[in-house]
């Protein structure tokens, strides 16, 4: 069916513990997400068949929409009236993922934008081999032989460039001779995407033992990264091989109407779609509860990264290993005992499926989304760089300001629009605790906008816009995101109580609100979604709205559920370190954007 | 009648489980269909290739890769010692002369023409499968393993550290709310399977692990002892391979929470028996918990006088007792008194659907359903 033709569109989402589906339909001339169900996925004994969830989830929408969509096990296709749809599409992130291990010859080059091209299709990097990363080539040998990988993306080399180095990497893969993680007896799916002269002996080496597929170089020349190749032939492989595997999935391949492809990289093809059609820079990220995926999309630049051990449940103790509890305990607005905090976050670790019933509770849960979501970030922007080893032409003045090769390419002062998804953002009881969390965690600089996923609909919308792209941009914008609105906060520190900056607000109905921020302060600004308003701010001495010190930034702000904040907090925000202090300053900062219940200030006042 | 489903810990005094014992890699299957087989019967071994040690030849001895050949003393597929030569050149004056050694003993298994490494391995490693509980073998899969089943008592705990160990139960504390204390532990516990109460400390760890005890099975720990008995802070719920000297298995959580009445009963009740236990714990999809299997005789279903109730899993109705799973009412057990069907505010202000229950003080409390779990089996 042509895809301009298609009037309703049934999606789902398997993920590792719940199905979802979404019902798209167009309604006079746009598209919007009609009806949504979700089951448990069925991927696990005793079902063993991924379809079966899938087949629960739609006759959830069955029920709530009215429209006949099975007949039996079968999806009805084409649509006509109430019964069938025009197309069926799915993302998987069932089983555990897509698990790749990576090598490449030199760790900042070829390795580095190998892992880029496997966590960029949606991969989780189980570990990266390099030549030179320092381990003992036994150590790498014996690392190999641990690890079972769904598959390994092996580069390394400019194409003309070394091959011995390549080679030998290949050949510590053929000495370990890997496993592959499902199927025991079949082979190891690898991919060759290095320097197109080591071919013949790459295949030499691991043709017989592996099952190899080549592809084109991810770094033909050191000034070019060409992943798109590579990141096609792992979601090739993926469906081929690691589907393939897992119990159902043949089936499941057979009634989509697309390829199927891993929920992360969905996500990340509809952020990067988005970025695009509108030409803003964006960071979104997805919080679960075993992982945090952080994507963003700079200047058209578009990277992944997943951190796989920070979560909100099965991951919620590394949390706060890799945090520690100082970091966790400076964003309570209480005072809580070493133990009890401890014992708290563990049995929430070993019954990750239980739910804050108090606000307090609620309150430890968010403090360690906060640094869940801060170390994920800093995590992304060493990932997301510009390419290393390639050589620049300076002039003298150059040298002043031209960043470095492998520079970080996440510039908060450029950053448009922060999106947030995941249940302790998409979910919070009130959407000025997703702000917080994403304003606390990241600091955005000058003006930016921020919004939510509302039902964890991207994955879906991801794989719909490889078959139509009107059609998922037009659901993503007025169904999927949630604006929170735009936070504005100068860059500097200074004293308590002491000017920040100034600002004069133009509301669309001409009214004007205009007034100082002391350093210390947060305030919002009620602006309802859709509206925008004009915005004159005058920074005190000292302090940055990202076009120099003191100086004046006329701008827009969009509005959104929770508005407009102005945050004089400082950046690096400024936390007391003594607990009394804390306490005071942070119950200050919720009472003023009203972020806790207002009876749970009281009693802990 | 309003139902639910509800997550839960499986504490039976009587049932059949099955585990399946599978070889990382292909191997051979020693026992037969149908065979009975005790805890420690070898049911399947294979041979684990060794370790590779690469050796960049040509490096050492500054030649050309595709002139390897003529300066190697062994071929591939030879034995070689530790210490032993396996490359040299041919100065003219033999005070110029480099060897190069082999690192490991093994055999020569590669060497490259393109590179110039060569490749060493040690030799296979031999690994036995056993049983880990008594029962019989009801299925096999040749090269790879078998299922075996066992008609026993099977207690889940909710986490664990420290693999798969048997021994006999013993019990050394009077009350499911009495603490462990390393003085509870005697010499006599050598090698048992030891039942505590609320909570065990890292004095006891320490004890337990001097005395030999194989296992210990506590209500709860805190998790600063937990940390310094495994020598870093547990990050992820995934353990089993710890090396920590004993297998540990707490039933209720992390804290000091009197041990269950049910699960304290039944453990009690086969005191002097043997068990199977492993602390192995996957919090994830496909989730494993911890467990303690003691194998029945037949004759004992006459003997265990535990109660019976019903099946977990099925889902939880008006008049079941429940556990509590968080705050505020922590581990606190209750009764089902309504199970409401519209989503309600809970004081977090978040929508969620709950239930009704009878704390033991006669209270009703309002509980989201996904903080209550059943213990029963």
């Amino acid at each position: 069916m042509n895809p301009q033709d298609l009037r309703v569109i049934l999606a789902t989402d398997c993920g590792s513990t719940t199905t979802k589906a979404i019902l798209i339909e167009k309604l006079g001339d746009g598209y919007r997400q009609t009806y949504r169900g979700e089951a448990p996925t069925t991927v696990e004994a005793p079902f063993e068949d991924v379809t079966r969830g899938v087949l629960n989830a739609i006759q959830e929408i069955e029920e709530l929409s009215g429209r006949h969509i099975l007949d039996g096990e079968r999806i009805i296709t084409p649509a006509n009236g109430t019964t069938g749809v025009d197309i069926y599409i799915s993302t998987s992130s069932a089983g555990g993922g897509l698990q790749i291990m990576v090598a490449g010859v030199v760790k900042s080059m070829s390795a580095e934008s190998a892992q880029r091209c496997a966590l960029g299709a949606g991969a989780i990097v189980m570990d990266t081999l390099a030549a030179n990363d320092g381990r003992p080539s036994y150590e790498k040998i014996e690392r190999i032989r641990q690890l079972r990988p769904d598959m390994l993306l092996l580069a390394g080399g400019t194409d003309g460039g070394t091959v011995s180095h390549v080679v030998e990497i290949a050949e510590y893969i053929a000495a370990a001779d890997p496993r592959p993680r499902l199927g025991i007896g079949y082979q190891l799916p690898v991919i060759f995407a290095g320097n197109k002269e080591a071919r013949s002996q790459v295949q030499h080496l691991l043709g017989d033992t592996t099952a190899l597929s080549i592809a084109e170089n991810i770094r033909p020349v050191l000034e070019r990264e060409n992943l798109m190749p590579a990141r096609h032939r792992i979601h090739d492989l993926f469906l081929e091989h690691v589907m393939a595997q897992a119990p159902g999935y043949k089936k499941l391949i057979s009634w989509t109407g697309a390829p199927i492809i891993p929920t992360p990289a969905a996500v990340g093809l509809i952020i990067e779609t988005v970025a695009r059609r509108e030409g803003l820079n964006v960071v979104g990220v997805d919080i679960g509860g075993a992982t945090t995926d952080v994507f963003s999309v700079f200047h058209e630049i578009f990277n992944r990264t997943v951190s796989a051990n920070l979560g909100m449940s099965y991951s919620i103790a590394n949390v706060v290993a890799e945090a520690g509890l100082d970091n966790i305990r400076r964003w309570l607005p209480f005072a809580f005992d070493e133990q009890t905090l401890r014992n708290q976050i563990k049995n929430k670790m070993i019954r990750p499926t239980t739910i804050p019933q108090t606000v307090t509770d609620l309150q430890v849960e968010q403090a360690i989304a906060r640094e869940a979501l801060r170390l994920a970030l800093d995590q992304h922007k060493e990932l997301a760089v510009g390419l290393k080893g390639v050589q620049q032409e300076r002039s003298v003045s150059d040298a002043f300001t031209q960043g470095a090769s492998g520079e970080s390419l996440i510039d908060m002062r450029t950053l448009d629009l922060i999106i947030g998804s995941g249940g302790i953002l998409s979910h919070a009881p009130r959407r000025v605790q997703s702000m917080l969390m994403m304003m606390d965690a990241y600091a955005p600089l000058g003006i930016t906008q921020l919004a939510v996923d509302s039902i964890f609909m991207m994955p879906h919308l991801g794989v719909l816009s490889t078959v139509h792209e009107q059609a998922a941009t037009e659901v993503f914008v007025k169904d999927c995101l949630v604006p929170l609105g735009t936070c504005v906060a100068p860059i500097g520190t200074g004293k308590i109580g002491e000017p920040c900056f100034s600002y004069r607000l133009l509301f669309p109905d001409e009214r004007v609100i205009a007034d100082t921020l002391g350093y210390g302060e947060i305030r919002l600004l009620p602006l309802p979604s859709g509206q925008e308003a004009s915005i004159e701010l005058a920074p005190a001495k000292g302090f940055d709205f990202g076009v120099g010190k003191g100086k004046k930034l006329v701008g827009k702000v969009k509005g959104g559920v929770v508005g407009i904040v102005l945050d004089a907090r400082g950046r690096p925000i400024t936390i007391a370190n003594e607990e009394d202090m804390r306490v005071q300053q942070l119950q200050a900062w919720a009472a003023a954007v009203g972020l806790y219940p207002s009876e749970e200030l009281k009693i802990k006042n | 009648m309003a139902h639910s489903y509800t997550p839960g810990l499986r504490v039976t005094p009587d049932t059949v489980i099955q585990r399946r014992r599978l070889l990382p890699i292909l191997g051979e299957v020693v026992v037969t269909h149908g065979a009975t087989v005790s805890a420690t019967t070898e049911v399947a071994r294979t041979s684990l290739p060794g370790k590779v040690y690469p050796v960049n030849v040509v490096n050492q001895l500054s030649i050309a890769p595709d002139e390897i050949m003529s300066y190697m003393r062994k071929r591939e597929g030879e034995a070689v010692s530790k210490g032993e030569p396996i490359a040299e050149n041919k100065p003219l004056l033999k005070w110029f002369q480099v060897q190069v050694t082999s690192p490991i003993t093994g055999t020569i298994e590669n060497i490259s023409h393109v590179t110039g490494q060569v490749f060493l391995r040690e030799p296979p490693t031999m690994i036995s499968l056993a049983a880990y509980i008594d029962g019989t073998i009801v299925e096999v899969t040749p090269q790879q393993g078998v299922v075996v089943e066992s008609h026993c008592a099977f207690i889940q705990g909710i986490f664990g550290v420290g693999g798969e160990t048997t021994g006999t139960l013993a019990i050394a504390v009077q009350q499911p709310g009495e603490e462990l204390t390393a003085a509870h532990l005697q010499p006599e516990h050598v090698g048992h399977i030891v039942i505590g109460g609320s909570l065990a400390r890292k004095e006891t760890f320490s004890r337990a692990r001097e005395l030999g005890v194989r296992a210990l099975v506590v209500g709860g720990v805190h998790d600063r002892d937990l940390k310094e008995l495994l020598g870093y802070d547990l990050g992820v719920a995934i353990t089993g391979t710890e090396r920590i000297g004993f297998t540990l298995i707490i039933t209720e959580g992390f804290g000091a929470i009197p041990m269950a009445t049910r699960t304290f009963e039944l453990l009690s009740a086969h005191v002097g028996r043997k068990a199977s236990c492993s602390g192995a714990t996957q919090i994830r999809a496909g989730v494993i918990r911890p467990e303690v299997i003691i194998p029945l005789a037949s004759a004992d279903e006459s003997t265990v006088h535990s109660p019976r109730s019903k099946v977990i899993g099925g889902g939880i109705t008006v008049g079941d007792t429940i556990r509590i799973i968080r705050e505020p009412y922590f581990g606190i057990l209750a009764r089902v008194k309504d199970l409401p069907s519209e989503l309600q505010r809970i004081p977090t202000e978040s929508e969620a659907r709950v239930l009704v229950a009878t704390l033991p003080d006669g209270q009703d409390a309002v509980i989201p359903r996904a903080n209550v779990e059943m213990i029963e089996g």
